[in-house]
């Protein structure tokens, strides 16, 4: 995966889907971002599971992550949504988890990145889209319309206005979805290059070891700084589909 | 001039839009800093805060190195 024929990097081979689980896995197309989705699930069942099943009246290491987790998404819905949040509770729940998950197994090595596909991220906010939408529509009937009317403006300027609002309630499909596979894609394709540095310099020796080495310190760094992204991405993710549902609620 | 160069200069041009993502983000730390230094109390709430607006920000600079990504490599 280093280098080309003229020196080029080829970083972005690492994002290809191959089918796997042989003969069945091409015929059911299976491929590897599916079976790494799977995997996702089940470790958030299993965190919650393994986690709480001790329900020990002092918690575990194991049992504090799966309570200060719950709390903290609690939390996150509560404070943005209000009281009306923990009815969402459990979609936001999903979706950090899923996300968070996806994003901290991508950071070790031979593991596929599910997130680094627009195709993932987009199914995922078109689909906190429409909700948001379906819930706007279902508390308020056609009131939810009065969303992108602003008022306290001059009359000739509303329907600019409305073109505006409505414009950016349709880009928030967009925005959501590239932020996160924008910052997955970017920071593995960062680690590809830095470690094709690190594989090109160290091949030809002499003197070029000593940025080999460098790339090398820039590259532990990088996974560091991608570890944090990658809770951070989820939280963002999480908590924009928190605003987003209040928006819902609550009209403005 | 070659495909191959214009590709590299289109690149380079792209991710210009990492200055004013600098500047952005050096602008939520400040506030951040100036924030605390003046009520320290209010650390742990604000601090999440400056977080979600650095998450935000840099997103937009991860948008421009996408583009240079996609001239470079697609």
């Amino acid at each position: 995966m280093a280098a080309e024929g003229h020196g080029g990097i080829d970083a972005l081979s690492q994002f290809k889907l191959v089918p796997v689980f042989g003969h069945l896995g091409e015929t059911l197309h299976i491929s590897q971002a599916n079976v790494m989705m799977a995997v996702a699930g089940v470790l958030t069942l299993l965190l919650m599971w393994v986690g709480m099943s001790p329900r020990a009246m002092i918690p575990g290491r194991l049992q504090s992550a799966a309570e200060m987790s719950y709390e903290m998404v609690l939390n996150l819905c509560v404070e943005q949504i209000g009281h009306e949040g923990k009815r969402y509770f459990p979609f936001v729940f999903t979706l950090f988890f899923f996300i968070l998950f996806g994003n901290l197994m991508g950071v070790f090595p031979l593991i596929f990145t599910f997130t680094s596909h627009i195709a993932v991220t987009l199914a995922l906010s078109l689909f906190v889209f429409l909700l948001v939408t379906f819930v706007a529509l279902k508390e308020h009937g056609l009131h939810f319309f009065s969303y992108f009317v602003p008022t306290g403006i001059p009359v000739v300027l509303t329907p600019l206005m409305v073109l505006i609002e409505v414009i950016s309630y349709l880009s928030r499909i967009i925005s959501l979805s590239v932020r996160l596979f924008a910052n997955m894609m970017a920071g593995h394709v960062m680690l590809e290059v830095f470690g094709a540095f690190v594989v090109m310099l160290g091949a030809a020796g002499g003197i070029y070891l000593v940025p080999a080495a460098l790339s090398l310190s820039v590259n532990v760094v990088l996974i560091g700084f991608e570890l944090l992204v990658a809770a951070l991405q989820a939280y963002v993710f999480a908590i924009l589909t928190c605003i987003y549902l209040h928006d819902a609620v609550h009209l403005h | 001039m070659d495909l191959a160069s214009a590709k590299a200069i289109g690149a380079g041009i792209a991710v210009i839009a990492l200055s004013g993502v600098g500047v952005g983000i050096g602008h939520i730390f400040a506030a951040l800093i100036s924030g605390v230094a003046r009520n320290p109390a209010a650390r742990d709430r604000v601090f999440g805060l400056a977080i979600l607006g650095f998450a935000l920000t840099e997103a937009v600079a991860l948008y421009a190195l996408v583009i240079a990504f996609i001239i470079l490599f697609v």
